[in-house]
């Protein structure tokens, strides 16, 4: 399956169509995520694979039971199962995570193994990244994904089954999403209808602190949008419907008011956001009455949303000067041209997760064992030459021979020094924790020269 | 020297009109950023021009054109910078800095030299009448650039076509309400401006009011603003139609400005220019 030379797996892209893997695996070790979402798999199965918030650092733990792996994140929430390792051995490791969840959950193989996606090396990273930034998400740019993510985060920290790579490789998430969220506008513009609604009502109103809602008659999305208005500054919402008990018991969760039905063309005047979704067969708002309602009002304009079908309110009140009015297809309207604008800032995201990826690897590459001790070696050497060349020139007479005795005295003692360390560093008995102390190497040595300094200040970004 | 101040600062509108509006086609944060500094520091650099410009006059230079372009270029960043203080709007920007500059532009052409003040003129009333005048007209330009963005907010939501205009400007209650302040302060001042003058025209002229056409025009402007604040006040007139009035206001105070001089001869008329 994987193309091996000597024991490292060779910079090569691999499409693995029949498993959907898809690799660029340059690494000794690698990130891996396993996982299904609400695309790949019902409801039915994901909530069978889901852990719950009390288990999961027992379920952390025992990830970590299995040989091979040194680190580890679960994310669960109620859209997609995933599990993040670090592995050296791809093959041996994906069988392990397919068997664990099998047994951890007791479901059969065969019951979720096609839902399974993997992801390996970039791939995985690339996956994390767009997952971050809502680009995976049942509704592209919606926000609580980078929420879930930072608790499985914290979990997995307070359980200390995050290791140099998986910790990294979170918060460069949370940056890129960070990133997405201020350089594209793919979260700014609503995409349900009572969303919609109260975008508009920003619009007209500015701020909806202290403005009235008028609830005429109570349908499941009415109620919804006077939710979200009230949650957006909204205050005193009067609620009208035929049967008055049921408009008392809305009012309740409101803490609004009960309006009789009969009585509410008198209470329009001090309302500015009317919610109409009767089951009227005719129109019960007609222009003369919002006419008059309006120079009572001096003018202060009124928004009306007409979710009703049929509709509630006279077309004809959107002419009169400072009301507006929106039927359930016209917010309808600016949800598809919401979403299609979405869409196109969703490509634009993933240029930014393209970039990302690429800047990830490029740390992520670095912290291979064989070109920190060529770089390693390489830096000794350059040192061993500038000062030995110093040292030379300063030295009038010397004969060759000597020269080649100062040669060899120098190489000798870089060569010692190197020693202990490289042999350290290529031991067995290292073998899983390798990465931390390349990492630790490259930091002490300043092997990254150039990109050291840049490295870190971006880290300090990315903590705030 | 003045002159080389007045020359910087028209670079900075420039800059900053350039930034501004390249801010509201990509939306980078950034690009406001710079172009707000742009025309703070094109502000200072103004003020700084004028200063030396009345040290080496010796009379408070807003005698010609180009002086008076000039002025009123500073007065309007100066009110917008105010009022960026108070509701932090970016996208007045673009429109506040545009105006400015079209303002600029003539004031860089015109002729720039220091000429002796005509002996009607050497009055300590010249900088009261003109300053107040123009500070309210600086507001009322304030009140015309939200009475563009109104009409096309107001369009975009009442066809409900929600597009990329719309989503750019402030919401039609902020864009009322700053309408709404700029009337508020302009108006006294172009009424302190308007009595000042007629307070200096009877000392230099021995008549409080000649009916000359910068006059008779001031008061058809003064008239317009009054009746639109009075509607404002008593019916609640606002939204559309008082936009519509601040923008018909700023057209005759332009005229009043600009069209009073160039076209009809008066006793305004001081210099060619």
């Amino acid at each position: 399956m994987l193309i091996r030379i000597g024991d490292r797996y060779t910079v090569f892209r691999h499409e693995l169509l029949e498993n959907g893997l898809s690799l660029l695996v340059c690494h000794e070790m690698d990130v891996l995520v396993i996982g299904i979402n609400h695309k790949t798999a019902p409801v039915e199965i994901r909530e069978k694979m889901s852990f719950s918030g009390e288990e999961l650092g027992r379920s952390l733990r025992k990830v970590l039971e299995h040989p091979g792996f040194t680190e580890d994140m679960i994310l669960s929430t109620c859209n997609r199962v995933e599990i993040y390792v670090t592995t050296q051995d791809p093959e041996r490791d994906i069988v392990a995570l397919k068997n664990f969840l099998a047994e951890y959950h007791g479901v059969s193989l065969d019951e979720f193994e096609k839902s399974l996606y993997v992801h390996l090396g970039s791939g995985a990273i690339r996956h994390i990244f767009r997952v971050a930034s809502s680009l995976d998400s049942m509704v592209v740019g919606e926000p609580q994904i980078l929420g879930q993510i930072k608790e499985a985060h914290n979990i997995a920290a307070r359980h200390n089954t995050l290791g140099i790579i998986l910790n990294k490789l979170l918060h460069k998430s949370f940056h890129v999403a960070k990133r997405v969220r201020t350089e594209t506008r793919i979260g700014s513009s609503a995409v349900s209808i009572s969303y919609a609604a109260v975008e508009l009502a920003k619009k007209i109103f500015g701020t909806l602190e202290g403005k009235a809602v008028m609830l005429l008659g109570a349908g499941e999305m009415a109620e919804l949008a006077a939710k979200h208005l009230v949650a957006a500054g909204a205050q005193r919402v009067a609620v009208v419907s035929r049967t008055y008990q049921r408009a008392v018991d809305l009012a309740m969760d409101f803490n609004g008011e009960a309006v009789e039905f009969d009585g509410f063309h008198e209470r329009l005047e001090g309302v500015d956001i009317v919610i109409s979704s009767t089951g009227a067969p005719h129109y019960i708002v007609h222009p003369e009455n919002v006419l008059g309602v309006i120079r009572a009002r001096k003018n202060k304009p009124m928004f009306f949303i007409d979710i009703a079908v049929p509709r509630d309110i006279d077309p004809r009140v959107n002419e009169i000067e400072n009301v507006y009015l929106y039927d359930i297809d016209d917010l309808q309207e600016v949800v598809d041209a919401n979403r299609d604008r979405r869409a196109r800032e969703a490509r634009r995201a993933e240029e930014i997760v393209e970039e990302e990826v690429l800047t990830f690897c490029n740390w992520y590459t670095s912290l291979d064992l064989v070109p920190t001790i060529v770089s390693l070696k390489e830096k000794f050497e350059e040192i061993r030459k500038r000062e030995l060349s110093k040292a030379l020139s300063s030295l009038a007479r010397i004969t060759e021979k000597e020269r080649e005795s100062l040669e060899a005295l120098t190489s000798a003692i870089v060569k010692k020094i190197l020693h202990d360390p490289i042999t350290f560093l290529k031991s067995p008995d290292l073998n899983t924790n390798t990465t931390e102390y390349v990492d630790a190497v490259r930091k002490l040595f300043r092997l990254d020269a150039e990109g050291g300094g840049r490295a870190k200040r971006k880290g300090g970004d990315e903590g705030s | 020297m003045n002159i080389w101040f007045f020359k910087i600062t028209v670079v900075l509108y420039l800059l900053g009109t350039l930034k501004y509006l390249l801010f509201i086609i990509l939306l980078r944060e950034l690009l406001a950023k710079i172009g707000l500094l742009s025309l703070f520091a094109g502000f200072f650099l103004h003020a700084i021009a004028f200063i030396l410009r009345y040290l080496e006059a010796g009379h408070t230079p807003i005698t010609n054109l180009h002086e008076s372009l000039s002025f009123f270029a500073w007065t309007i960043i100066g009110v917008y910078l105010a009022f960026y203080w108070r509701y932090r709007i970016k996208v007045l920007g673009p429109f506040i800095a545009t105006l400015a500059l079209i303002l600029m532009i003539p004031a860089m052409v015109l002729p720039k030299e220091i000429l002796p003040l005509a002996p009607v003129l050497r009055s300590y009333w010249l900088p009261i009448h003109v300053v107040f005048a123009f500070l309210g007209n600086a507001f009322f330009a304030l009140a015309f650039c939200t009475g563009i963005m109104y009409i096309l907010q107001e369009h975009q939501v009442k066809s409900k076509h929600i597009g990329a205009i719309s989503r750019r400007l402030p919401s039609l209650g902020m864009l009322d309400e700053i309408n709404y302040r700029a009337l508020t302060f302009g108006f006294p001042l172009l009424t302190i401006g308007i009595i000042t003058g007629s307070l200096w025209a009877q000392y230099a002229w021995g008549s409080y009011w000649s009916w000359d056409p910068k006059e008779t025009w001031s008061l058809i402007t003064w008239c317009l603003y009054a009746a639109l604040l009075h509607q404002r006040l008593t019916v609640g007139w606002r939204g559309r139609k008082a936009a519509i009035m601040a923008i018909l206001g700023f057209f005759a105070i332009l005229f009043t400005f600009l069209g009073v001089n160039l076209l009809l001869p008066g006793l305004h008329a001081y210099s060619n220019w």
